[in-house]
């Protein structure tokens, strides 16, 4: 019986030093290893708790949006003035100041606090990136499953369909695709009539806009796992015993995918915000007054010049943004070998 | 005779494509002749618009064009009427391909290296120090590497220029701005797939047959963990050329990257159309090359 | 084993190809051209070189240093003096011209200038065919509008004609004090005949394109240059100052700016490349010029939709507009707020005083009207263009500011709607908006181009506002020959315009910044019009 731990059972090789490459250190637990008895979902919780960056990014990431979603609050409940220099939207004779007291992160071009407009543009950014990715793994999910699931006539027929949108130039058809949709649907009378639901309409297309082009990775991804997992003994037994098809995918099919599918929502989220800070880049993206992280860091990176550097204006926005994005890949990555999901 | 079926297949794929091209810019509204100041009549709106038989039913255009591609005629450009679509490919093409190539080459000479060194030393500093900056490198937005590139080697230390395509020093900074975020995923791709290849049967056969460290390394590892990477060029070469035009754009670049987003936002539907259908051939023929490479570098995989 | 050997021979291999490859790709893809005598930075690419059919300045720039036509713009003022023609006579009634030409005109490639390629130029312009947008420029001659909406098809029945080898007659519906002005734009410019018919279309890909003015084509690379060459048969040839001039279309201030200090450009004169964050410092520095010019940067209303179908509304904005606070704050290139729509400094006029700031009438009105306090008063849209890219988020900063103030001093609440630039031309002429900012440079001299903009039913009024007087007062104004008469009527309809009924609300006058060194170039001015003739900007040498 082998009761050594894990870590150290390092494979010997005849006449050779003991390997000094950490990338031969095998990882196979003996047949008797608790580890093996317990649910996937145990396994992997228990693996991504050693991973010390992943750990480490979603404490981070908690920690952020504890502070996204208090600061509103707190500029509720506060005194007027300390509202009133910190409300996003308020311009002050303070231009371009540099971080104070007053504004922590200093003031743009027209005196408004930077540390304010970086958080709220959080919330666009973050609820960009999360629906986005959402809407990705929606429709990618359904369509990769039945197609997998289903296979014969239907699955390449899907998958034709994927092949054919990976070829078309994304950037032209986002653009093209949110402008029209937009200008589409704002000018029906449905939409005229509610002024509420036109202004957050952009937003709500830029989501469902750039999800839509980022699901086809998700798609083929899924119905590779799901080809794996439709020959497995519990999906013949529950056939056997008369489950439909819906059911199946349902009850059966999709909970398995679960792992997969949290790994690449948190991979994606990272593409769809640099995404969208590409297109607000290009004053498509989020419109003004609202700001997101790409609106703020490209009116910071407008100001890049060799006479005067209002360097606060990206350094702050820009930093927070790379912070969060390499927090989402590290949780990402940590859920994936959590998962021990391969990458192709 | 698979690669023969799939060129086949290609063929119907682009039809479809210039088709769903050309429908999605004519919904967009806006025209390409709704200009500042208006003209004298409305005749002569009328007038730019049969010439360029923008007053009928867009099948029928389609038809049209359609009938102009069989002959190789992209058409002309409705922003820049002097010049056809094949013009501004010849032009802005090559310079497309040169930045894409150049910045493949940055990422492939930086991000292998990178990758194999975090792999061989997993676990150590040297890993967390090279990880951490090849994701660093896949969350930094290229718009916000360029300025400071320009800031700090154009402007402050003056040894490139600052914009513009015209010597090969012009060549260095754009290349640098573009490859870099692909160093980060060429890296974090080659550093799985040797942790993977690693732990595969064979590599374990093969020490257990008495290869040394290095050589094991060397020889084998690195050469499975290769494929992925290989396999991932076909889209990062794709991704290469039209990611390009944010950096096209800080550098004024003449490249077909601002052209592609430029004329979605003039409306200039022919452009639109004949810079889709180009991408989606390169798309194609890029996936086709990489396919293919992969049976050579391993007859393991066959496709039938 | 035998294949990851192979696969890394060929990996090897495959790398090393590249390689070569890319080096090929670089060598081949740079140039070898000798250097060009002057660098200019002009903003955005022409969309044409063909004087017919553009519309933007930027293209006319490059086209005015190719193509001449009777007059030109002298480089201090931008006056009209001779430019094809030599001289010519005007009857007493100021409707006709008689213009001689000089006999030593010739084509780039040779071949001589006549009278007949003025008139075929004109009336290429005036085709339907050609689709010219600002052929409205030329209605002033007899016949040619309705040549132009296909009323008449005989050309010869326009009031241009060939009297003779080197004589053009010219006969207008009315006296226009301006014509020599228009008879100096590219519209009027003499174009190769014989080049047009072989070529059709492509005529500007021919080569040699035969040119009439100082510069010819050598090549045209689209985003990327326009590089010109000294024309040695112009028959000014002796005073063009440079060889070689490159062109290249930088859209972005930053941009121009960077390679204005590295030295990679010697000027740009396009006005609105300056980082507008960095104005007040550049402008402390010689070698950037300020200057206004004839352009206005203005509100409109669209008349037809309540509220803005009542003048009172309209005043009440426009007298809660802080406009110095924006010049101020946001433009800062030294901008003239102004309260008429026609810009200071028009050639033989004085603008009458508009609306200024004063936010107590604008309550008063705006309560008079039926929202005291802003109360009941209906959210409304602010629509705007996206100045693409990195420059200019002008439109959005004011906008941004009008908002405060409105909600400031009126209590009304405005919301800001940005779309893209082509969509904008369209919604504005479709009338598809609430209010909208907008401007206007003025194409010549003269108060006409900005007052004529607001007749009823003219295509650039875009408000839908119409008023018979003011119509009356204009129109007038153009069939006198007298320049102080003319002058009292057009401030008459000046006042109707931006006082009294305030379809519009102006905002500041434009104020352009070129920038190069006046120790290093010669033979440059700034303008009312924004005109700098190609052919008198040199470098000077730089002493030893």
């Amino acid at each position: 019986m082998n009761n050594e731990p894990v870590e150290s059972r390092k494979p010997k090789v005849e006449g050779e030093k003991p390997a000094t490459s950490e990338l031969f250190a095998g990882s196979r637990p003996s047949a008797l290893d608790p580890r093996l008895h317990s649910s996937p979902g145990q396994r992997a919780w228990r693996r991504f708790r050693t991973n010390r960056a992943a750990v480490f990014s979603a404490w981070y990431l908690a920690f952020l949006l504890a502070v996204i979603l208090v600061w509103p609050v707190l500029l509720k409940v506060s005194g007027a003035s300390f509202a009133k220099t910190h409300n996003p939207d308020q311009l002050s004779d303070v231009q371009f100041s540099p971080p104070t007291a007053q504004h922590w992160f200093g003031t743009d071009f027209h005196g408004r606090d930077v540390f304010s407009r970086t958080l709220f543009g959080a919330q666009i950014s973050l609820l960009v990136g999360v629906v986005g990715a959402g809407v990705s793994l929606i429709i990618g999910v359904l369509w990769g499953a039945i197609a997998g699931y289903v296979g014969g006539r239907v699955d390449s027929f899907l998958m034709r369909l994927v092949d054919i949108l990976y070829s078309l130039p994304t950037i032209i058809f986002v653009i093209v695709l949110l402008k029209t949709l937009g200008e589409l649907v704002k000018q029906s009378h449905f939409v005229k009539n509610s002024p509420a639901l036109e202004s957050s309409l952009n937003v709500i297309f830029i989501f469902v806009g750039l999800g839509a082009v980022s699901w086809l990775t998700m798609a083929r991804i899924v119905r590779g796992q799901v080809l794996s997992l439709r020959s497995r003994a519990f999906v013949e037994a529950s056939r056997t015993l008369g489950a439909g098809t819906p059911r199946i995918l349902f009850r059966h099919i999709i909970p398995n995918i679960f792992g997969i599918a949290i790994t690449y929502v948190a991979l994606t989220m990272p593409a769809i915000i640099l995404y969208e800070s590409f297109l607000s880049f290009l004053s498509l993206g989020v419109q003004a007054p609202m700001a997101s992280w790409g609106t703020l860091i490209a009116e910071g990176v407008s100001q890049i010049n060799p006479i005067r550097i209002y360097w606060w204006l990206v350094v702050f926005p820009g930093g927070i943004l790379v912070t969060t994005l390499l927090a989402l890949n590290f949780l990402g990555d940590g859920l994936r070998d959590a998962w021990d999901v391969k990458s192709k | 005779m698979y690669f023969a079926r799939r060129i086949l297949f290609a063929i119907p794929l682009l039809l479809v494509i210039s088709m769903l091209a050309f429908a999605l810019v004519h919904l967009a509204p806006g025209g390409p002749f709704d200009t500042e100041r208006k003209p004298a009549s409305p005749e002569i709106e009328r007038n730019i618009k049969a010439k360029y038989h923008l007053d009928e039913p867009v099948w029928k255009q389609y038809c049209r064009y359609f009938g102009d591609l069989l002959h190789g005629d992209f058409g002309v450009s409705l922003k820049y009427r002097n010049h056809t679509v094949n013009d501004i490919i010849a032009q802005g093409l090559p310079v497309s391909m040169t930045l894409g190539m150049l910045a493949f080459c940055f990422a492939t000479v930086v991000g292998v290296p990178l990758g194999f060194f975090t792999a061989a030393r997993r676990g150590r500093w040297p890993d967390y120090t090279g990880s951490f900056l090849a994701v660093l490198a896949v969350c930094v937005p290229g718009f916000v590497v360029a300025p400071f590139l320009i800031l700090i080697f154009a402007i402050k230390l003056k040894w490139f220029p600052v914009a513009l395509w015209e010597t090969p020093w012009h060549m260095v900074l754009p290349s640098i701005a573009l490859g870099s975020y692909f160093v980060g995923k060429i890296a974090r791709l080659l550093r799985e797939g040797m942790l993977t290849a690693a732990q595969s049967e064979f590599v374990t056969a093969a020490r257990a047959k008495g290869l040394g460290e290095t050589a094991l390394l060397l020889k084998h590892v690195f050469r499975i963990a290769l494929l992925p990477v290989v396999s991932y060029s076909g889209p990062m070469l794709a991704d290469l050329l039209t990611g390009s035009f944010i950096i096209e754009n800080i550098f004024q670049i003449p490249g077909i990257g601002v052209f592609l987003v430029n004329s979605s936002l003039n409306r200039d539907y022919t452009v639109v159309v004949g810079l889709s259908l180009l991408y989606a051939m390169l798309l194609i023929g890029l996936n086709l090359a990489v396919d293919f490479s992969y049976t050579l570098l391993d007859p393991r995989v066959k496709y039938e | 084993m035998t294949f990851i050997g192979r696969a890394g021979r060929i990996f090897l291999r495959a790398r090393f190809a590249f390689c070569l490859l890319g080096c090929a790709f670089v060598f081949g893809c740079s140039r070898h051209e000798p250097p060009a005598d002057l660098t200019i930075i002009n903003n955005a690419e022409p969309e044409s070189l063909d004087p017919a059919i553009i519309v933007a300045q930027a293209d006319m720039r490059v086209v005015s240093a190719m193509f001449e036509g009777l007059t030109r713009l002298e480089p201090v003022n931008a006056q009209a003096v001779p430019g094809l023609a030599e001289s010519w006579d005007i009857s007493p009634d100021g409707k006709i011209y008689t213009f001689h030409l000089r006999t030593n005109l010739l084509w780039s490639t040779g071949e001589p200038i006549t009278s007949a390629d003025v008139v075929y130029s004109w009336i290429r312009e005036l085709s339907p065919a050609t689709a010219s947008e600002y052929a409205g420029q030329l209605y002033y001659v007899k016949n040619a509008k309705e040549f132009n909406t296909g009323q008449i098809k005989d050309a010869s029945l326009v009031g241009v004609h060939a009297t003779d080898k080197f004589t053009v007659r010219v006969e207008l519906n009315h006296p226009t004090l301006f014509f020599l002005d228009i008879c100096s734009m590219p519209l009027a410019c003499v174009v190769p005949r014989q080049t047009i018919e072989k070529y059709g279309d492509r005529w500007l890909m021919a080569t040699p394109l035969p040119v009439s003015s100082a510069y010819e084509l050598v090549e045209w690379r689209l985003n990327d240059k326009i590089r010109l060459k000294k024309n040695p048969l112009y028959w000014d040839a002796v005073n063009t100052r440079s060889e070689i001039v490159d062109i290249l279309p930088v859209g972005s201030p930053n941009t121009a700016l960077n390679l204005y200090e590295r030295g990679q450009a010697d000027i740009v004169w396009d006005k609105e490349l300056i980082p507008s964050e960095l104005i007040d410092v550049l402008l402390q520095r010689p070698d950037f010029h300020a200057f206004t010019y004839l352009g206005t940067y203005f509100i409109r209303f669209n008349v037809t939709k309540k509220p803005f179908d009542d003048p009172r509304v309209r005043q009440a904005l426009a007298l809660a507009i802080d406009k110095e606070r924006i010049v101020k704050k946001i433009t800062r290139a030294g901008e003239v707020t102004t309260s008429h729509l026609v810009p200071d400094g028009t050639r033989n006029y004085t603008s009458p005083p508009g609306l200024g700031y004063d936010p107590a009438q604008a309550r008063k009105l705006l309560a008079e009207a039926g929202y005291p306090g802003g109360k009941g008063f209906p959210r409304f849209e602010y629509l705007f263009n996206a100045a693409g890219g990195s420059g200019g988020k002008i439109h959005e900063n004011i906008a941004i500011e009008l908002q405060q103030m409105w909600r400031d001093q009126l209590g009304i609440e405005m919301e800001l709607r940005q779309v893209e630039t082509q969509v904008f031309w369209g919604m504005e002429s479709r009338l598809d908006y609430q209010v909208s900012r907008s401007s206007w440079i003025g194409d010549y001299d003269d108060a006409n181009t900005f007052l004529g903009m607001f007749l009823t039913g003219d295509g650039n009024n875009e408000t839908g506002w119409s008023n018979p007087r003011y119509d009356d007062l204009v129109h007038a104004a153009n069939e006198t020959t007298d320049a102080k008469q003319r002058e009292k009527l057009f401030q008459q309809a000046e006042t109707i315009l931006v006082r009294d009924e305030a379809p519009i609300i102006p905002l500041y006058i434009y104020s352009g910044i070129n920038y190069f060194d006046t120790n290093k170039i010669s033979g440059i001015w700034e303008n009312v019009l924004d005109d700098q003739p190609l052919r008198t900007i040199r470098k000077i040498e730089a002493r030893p």
